[in-house]
């Protein structure tokens, strides 16, 4: 399908017409519809969205070059697949069939050279094709810090679909018992979240895992103490073997280029079969490096994403702001944001021009079996003038923490463990400037755990006045919410 | 964990041990059918075919027949020989109307023998205790092995029991035969009837049909199964207490009060059946007996008023404030077999748009057929009721009979469809196949839950990241995700509220809650974060 796609749509652009026939064609449809065609590079979920507003908002002939894969599939759901809770058909948010529906023609090619004075791509396989508008969706790639070994075979990242069939390769099948067991103990590099997560898949196939982290803490860059604290103890309670304040060294090959070992920070040499290495992403820009086009880390961009060239435009993980919004970092590597950028630069391109604003933050994960979310700004370590308050369960599962600043009580963020939370609410509270005891006050209306659940409202408000010597007071339900007949 | 392990695995071995002698019990037995017994039955029925009681006397009465099988196919064979020479002679009266299977079932329990007839009490441990015993031993277990609390779903795709591999297409065929055998070849389950006897005599002796069979397999394998569920979403409060509230409406209100009512010259009714699950409510010999039978005294009429009201008012007054879910995930056997001996497969449900479109021309084709059906045997009993003078055009409403519209009914729907299908598919298609294609009850629901309800799911902001669980989670194959990625409400008629999505969903982003109409349905939500843009996102 695909490849028909293809060839019908680059017979018509390209080779397929003389040049001069092509130029005229496409003047032509341009003259009488007003259409400009919108090339997208990437199909990850900053550049679908792109697609799919761009279609809703107009005509225009849309098409999406990706490598990696045909379709567009959640990244995000990637262990899942590998610890068979889905196929990789579920991870696809859409049908195959939507995209022929839609009229967005989709490319499996990588581009590999950009024309910006010929508005023309190179891609891999040799074609050419031509674009009026352009819109960079590159994505990351895992970072690697040059340690020695770092190239070995069963040494890898976790970012793409081939590196969930590279983890296949690397591991045995499921289920594998005896002499079948290939692969006994990972290590996996760098503590944060894609990392937890190559964990908690690695030990669905039954094999040990050794977890080397830099911080003193879980995820120490981004999490708090107590909340860094409590994933270290569930981590223990899953069997993994978390080392806090160790590096990696150098990885050991043995004679068939195959990692056989780790050595660490610590002088330690541990045994082991697969090393990960998830210290974080990078934008995935190489072979823009050195060209026209504006980089630093990412692609630059201004705040209507727009890049140094007229009609190329960049989103999701690959862009770096020259002017991050207010409240947020230059480049923020995370789906939503894909998604938002996604959603404004198909506004932009339509002649809607608008600014990206990304409103607060907020952000949400999984380790293991505690859920995680967060809302506004929580920084890992104590900032000036601001204030915490943490409150833990008894067992050690469940935490909330609320930051505010010193002087007038606003709140600044929230960090939830275990306890879902309604994120328009707190999305609303934080935009009015509510104070930490109005939140606390209302902290009710906020709770979002399915029916049933234990509610802790009771006690974190208690906790509250206690430690902080307050005398916030829970706003009772009144009866019309008891009975669900009022918010 | 090795000893768990190992548990684990006896207890699979002793489930299959059971499971095995269970079905090799169709085997065992011999029957011998005396010349009184026969008489006594042909006088029962008022055979009047003297063709077919010569026959029987030559090949039946007084032989030893070695199995079901071989009785039935006399009778089957002494019935049709019978039956077409009285219908070539045109000799209505003497036509015989009862199924050679339901005959050999009835002739065949009177006169049986063998080991399992014989040993009825060891029999019932060698099956349903064996089987309960291994099926705790490979359960229980698994509050250790699974580790801490919360979703254990790794590696159900890579298991043939659970990604409709070659175990679930063994399970599969093993049910369809059962129900197959349960609905139109009772004759193979006299042996299964006879292994329940023992349990049967606690309420009534005298024998126990298929039918009770049925309801005891039933409640055993939702309460073993049930416990399963417990366990494996032992962090869920919601899921803890649906769980038990089913077993309680199955065991209480399908299975024990059905059975002892009738001691009290009750009629056996099971009151949380509601019309038109229920389909043979309004069926002439219901309603009479609830209105006519002296015996109930008052009851019957209750029983009656209870049955219109229940379904008429209260259900979709419920529906109105909770959502189907009041029904199909706490209260409704079928809904509570799916919850239970049906939770290994829920992923396996189709989630494809064709499938969504089939559903809707299927689901609610069987409510029309449902009403239709309900209108024409409604009609007969009306005139049941009212007429002093039985007589044959009472059935016959627009040139069709009552009578063929709801054996046709009950045959395509009442059991192909709810369960040879609609459970036997389990391990294949899903453990809704029934409710979300065929049950007229919840299309019924379904439609009040969509126009007019309190129910949604809410999706919470901008937390997606369509990872998928929750889609592939979907018992009802609902596509869950297309609605949470795009910050909008999860407002469908054929959700159930099993609360699975809001389960597996690992950012927390869905929420089952009852709340005001206003701001339910939200078409084009804004999604959070682009709040100064006005976006809407409505494509596809
Ligand atoms: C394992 C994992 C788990 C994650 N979990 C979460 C999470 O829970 N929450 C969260 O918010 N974020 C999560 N993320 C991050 C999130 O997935 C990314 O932020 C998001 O996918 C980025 O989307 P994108 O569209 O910018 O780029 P991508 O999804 O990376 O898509 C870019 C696509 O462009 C293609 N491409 C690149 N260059 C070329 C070229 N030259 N020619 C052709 N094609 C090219 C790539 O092959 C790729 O398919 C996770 C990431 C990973 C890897
Ligand atoms: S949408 Fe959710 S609650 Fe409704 S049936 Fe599907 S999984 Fe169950
Ligand atoms: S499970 Fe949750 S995060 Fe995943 S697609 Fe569904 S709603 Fe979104």
């Amino acid at each position: 399908m695909l490849l028909v796609c293809y060839t019908l749509w680059y017979s018509k652009y390209t080779f397929g017409l003389s040049s001069t026939l092509r130029l005229e064609l496409d003047l032509q449809t341009r003259i009488s519809n007003f259409m400009q065609r919108i090339v997208i590079i990437g199909n990850g979920i900053s550049g679908v969205t792109a697609a799919r507003h761009l279609r809703k908002l107009g005509k225009d002939p849309i098409t999406i070059i990706s490598e990696e894969t045909p379709h567009f599939f959640s990244r995000t759901a990637l262990m899942y697949v590998y610890m068979g809770h889905m196929k990789f058909e579920h991870t696809k948010p859409y049908e195959d069939s939507f995209w022929v529906k839609n009229r967005i023609d989709l490319v499996q090619d990588r581009v590999e050279e950009i024309d910006y004075e010929k508005k023309s791509l190179t891609m891999k396989s040799g074609g050419q094709l031509s674009y009026d508008v352009l819109v960079l969706a590159l994505g990351s790639k895992p970072n690697k810090f040059g340690w020695p070994g770092q190239d070995l075979k069963g040494v890898q990242g976790l970012y793409s679909f081939q590196d969930l069939e590279l983890l296949e390769a690397n591991t045995h099948k499921p289920f594998a018992t005896g002499a079948s067991k290939k692969v006994h103990r990972a290590v996996i590099v760098g503590g944060g979240l894609i990392g937890v997560e190559l964990a908690e898949m690695l030990l669905t196939r039954g094999i040990e895992v050794t977890f080397l982290v830099r911080e003193n803490r879980f995820w120490g860059n981004v999490l708090p103490l107590e909340e860094g604290e409590m994933v270290r103890r569930h981590l223990i309670q899953h069997h993994v073997d978390l080392q806090l304040e160790t590096e990696l060294k150098e990885i050991l090959s043995d004679e068939n280029g195959r990692a056989k070992a780790v050595v660490t920070s610590k002088g330690e040499t541990i045994e082991c079969q697969v090393v990960g290495l998830t210290a974080g992403v990078s934008p995935n820009i190489e072979f823009l490096k050195e060209t026209a086009l504006e980089t630093q880390r990412g692609i630059m961009v201004n705040e209507y994403l727009e890049t140094n060239h007229p009609d190329v435009y960049a989103i999701g993980d690959c862009v770096q702001f020259s002017t991050p919004p207010p409240g947020r970092r230059a480049i923020e590597q995370v789906w939503y944001t894909g998604r938002m950028m996604g959603e404004v630069v198909a506004q932009n391109i339509s002649g809607k021009k608008q600014k990206y604003a990304p409103g607060f933050w907020f952000n949400s994960a999984k380790f293991f079996d505690i859920e995680y979310q967060t809302y506004g700004n929580v920084a890992a370590n104590p900032v000036e003038g601001e204030m915490n308050f943490y409150w833990e369960e008894k067992g050690g599962m469940i935490g909330v923490r609320l930051v505010f600043a010193a002087d007038n009580h606003k709140l600044i963020g929230i960090n939830t463990f275990g306890i879902r939370m309604r994120h328009e609410l707190i999305d609303r509270w934080l935009r009015e400037g509510q104070t930490v005891e109005y939140v606390l006050q209302h902290l009710r209306n906020a709770n979002f755990d399915p029916e049933f659940y234990r509610t802790f409202e009771a006690e974190i408000v208690k906790e509250f006045n206690s430690a902080m010597n307050a005398n916030v007071v829970l706003a009772k339900k009144s009866w019309k919410q008891i009975l669900n007949l009022t918010k | 964990m090795k000893t768990l392990n190992i548990i684990r695995q006896s207890g699979l071995y002793i489930f299959l041990l059971a499971l095995v002698l269970f079905t090799g019990s169709i085997w065992i037995g011999n029957y011998q059918i005396s010349q009184e017994v026969m008489e006594t039955y042909v006088a029962e029925k008022g055979i009047q075919s003297e063709l077919f009681l010569e026959s029987v006397n030559a090949t039946v009465v007084g032989k030893e027949f070695t199995s079901s099988w071989s009785l039935h196919h006399a009778l089957d064979q002494a019935v049709s020989a019978a039956n077409s020479t009285h219908k070539a002679n045109g000799e209505w009266g003497k036509v015989i109307w009862s199924k050679s299977s339901e005959m050999a079932f009835v002739l065949g329990k009177r006169g049986a023998g063998g080991s399992v007839f014989d040993n009825k009490g060891m029999w019932l441990f060698l099956t349903f205790g064996l089987g309960i015993l291994g099926g705790l031993m490979f359960i229980l277990p698994g509050i250790w092995l699974l580790g801490p609390a919360g979703i254990k779903n790794n590696n159900v795709f890579f298991n043939p029991a659970t990604n409709r591999g070659w175990i679930g297409w063994i399970a599969m065929i093993w049910l369809v035969l059962f129900y197959c055998i349960l609905y139109f070849m009772p004759h193979l389950a006299m042996s299964w009837t006879f292994i329940v006897e023992p349990v049967k005599d606690v309420f009534a002796p005298g024998g126990a049909s298929q039918w009770f069979l049925y309801g005891l397999l039933y409640c055993t394998v939702m309460l073993v199964m049930g416990i399963r569920m417990i366990i494996k979403y032992r962090h869920s409060k919601y899921h803890i207490v649906r769980t038990f509230s089913v077993l309680f409406f199955q065991i209480v209100f399908a299975f024990l009060l059905v059975e002892l009512l009738p001691l009290f010259q009750l009629p056996a009714v099971d009151f949380k059946n509601a019309w038109p699950l229920d389909y043979d409510f309004l069926f002439d010999w219901n309603v009479l007996d609830l209105l006519r039978n002296e015996a109930y005294g008052k009851f019957g009429l209750f029983v009656f008023v209870w049955g219109i009201f229940f379904s008429l008012i209260l259900v979709p007054v419920f529906v109105y404030f909770f959502g189907k879910r009041w029904y199909c995930s706490w209260v409704c056997g079928c809904g509570g077999l799916a919850e239970t001996l049906g939770d290994p497969y829920r992923q396996l449900s189709d989630k494809s748009v064709k499938a969504w479109k089939f559903e809707r021309y299927i689901v609610h084709g069987v409510l029309l057929f449902a009403i239709l059906m309900t209108v024409w045997v409604g009609y007969h009993s009306y005139n049941v009721l009212h007429d002093a003078e039985p007589n044959d055009s009472q059935a016959v409403l627009l040139g069709i009979s009552a009578h063929d519209v709801r054996s046709w009914y009950s045959l395509l729907i009442g059991s192909i469809f709810s369960g040879v299908i609609g459970t036997g598919f389990y391990p294949t298609f899903g453990n809704r196949v029934w409710c979300r294609f065929g049950c007229p009850l919840a299309a019924y629901m379904g439609i009040v839950q969509r126009f007019k309800s309190r129910f949604r799911i809410t999706t919470n902001g901008g937390q997606c990241i369509s990872c998928g669980n929750c889609s592939t989670y979907c018992e009802q194959g609902i596509d869950v995700r297309w609605y949470a990625q795009r910050g909008q409400n999860i407002v469908r008629a054929s959700c159930v509220g099993c609360g699975v999505c809001s389960s597996v969903c690992p950012r927390g982003v869905l929420k089952l809650e009852n709340g005001p109409e206003e701001g339910r349905i939200n078409d084009n939500p804004i999604l959070i974060g682009n709040g100064e843009a006005i976006i809407r996102d409505t494509i596809g």
